[in-house]
């Protein structure tokens, strides 16, 4: 079971902020993969992962990294601090 | 060094009246402010959205790494998350160093690091409805620099 969150317009694209996920995916592609084959709202908010960013257990990652041992992940579009 | 993420305002004055205060190695102090604006005449807000835990820990990582390249003697980073009225203050970033040179180019770093590698998002409120804020290819281009 993997903490799955969501910030920002992928939050509101989705509809939620965070969701459990029973998932054997390998990597961060493989659970986009399944999520994006759930309902058209994942569809939506995954059509263009050059707008998305992913954190693994809160440390910025990559889509290809694996998720063995992985808690949470977070995906998030390009971020705007300052 | 003091990193503080948090809904309410923060007193400039009052934090940089003690930063770097009692130290014999400190020559040069520079803060920087980040203010609410309105570019289009219709913005009503500014909400700050942001990932509780990662960002903590982000802004930490980022401000280490400033420290140790610079050499700084402190520094204090504030950054707020919530709805912010134009003209409100939505961070700030303060270094304090042995010469001015460290003390600006730190500030600049982290402001530039700030941006594009701490995880808040904004969204404007106005009149006509709301939209996200959308990253620049120049803020990323920014990091390249250092």
């Amino acid at each position: 079971m993997i903490d799955v969150l969501y910030f920002a317009w992928v939050r509101e694209r989705i509809g939620l902020p965070r969701e459990q996920v029973e998932t054997q995916a390998a990597t961060v592609n493989d659970l986009v993969a399944e999520l994006r084959t759930r309902e058209p709202r994942y569809e939506a908010a995954f059509a263009d992962l050059s707008a998305l960013r992913v954190a693994l257990d809160q440390d910025l990652s990559d889509f290809d990294a694996s998720l063995a041992g992985v808690r949470e992940v977070a995906f998030f579009p390009p971020m705007t601090g300052g | 060094m003091k990193v503080s993420v948090q809904p309410e305002p923060f007193d400039l004055g009052a934090e940089l009246a003690g930063f770097g205060a009692g130290r014999s190695d400190v020559g040069a102090i520079v803060s920087f402010t980040g203010v609410v604006r309105d570019d289009s005449g219709a913005m009503e807000a500014l909400e700050l959205e942001h990932y509780p835990g990662m960002t903590q820990r982000a802004i930490a990582q980022i401000v280490d790494q400033a420290m140790t390249r610079w050499n700084l003697a402190d520094v204090i980073v504030i950054h707020r998350y919530g709805r912010l009225g134009i003209g409100e203050q939505i961070m700030m970033v303060a270094t304090a160093a042995r010469h001015r040179v460290a003390a600006f180019e730190a500030a600049e770093f982290l402001m530039d690091y700030l941006k594009s590698r701490a995880p808040f998002w904004k969204k404007e409120h106005g009149r006509d409805g709301t939209s996200w804020v959308a990253a620049k290819d120049t803020d990323e281009d920014a990091l390249k620099r250092w």
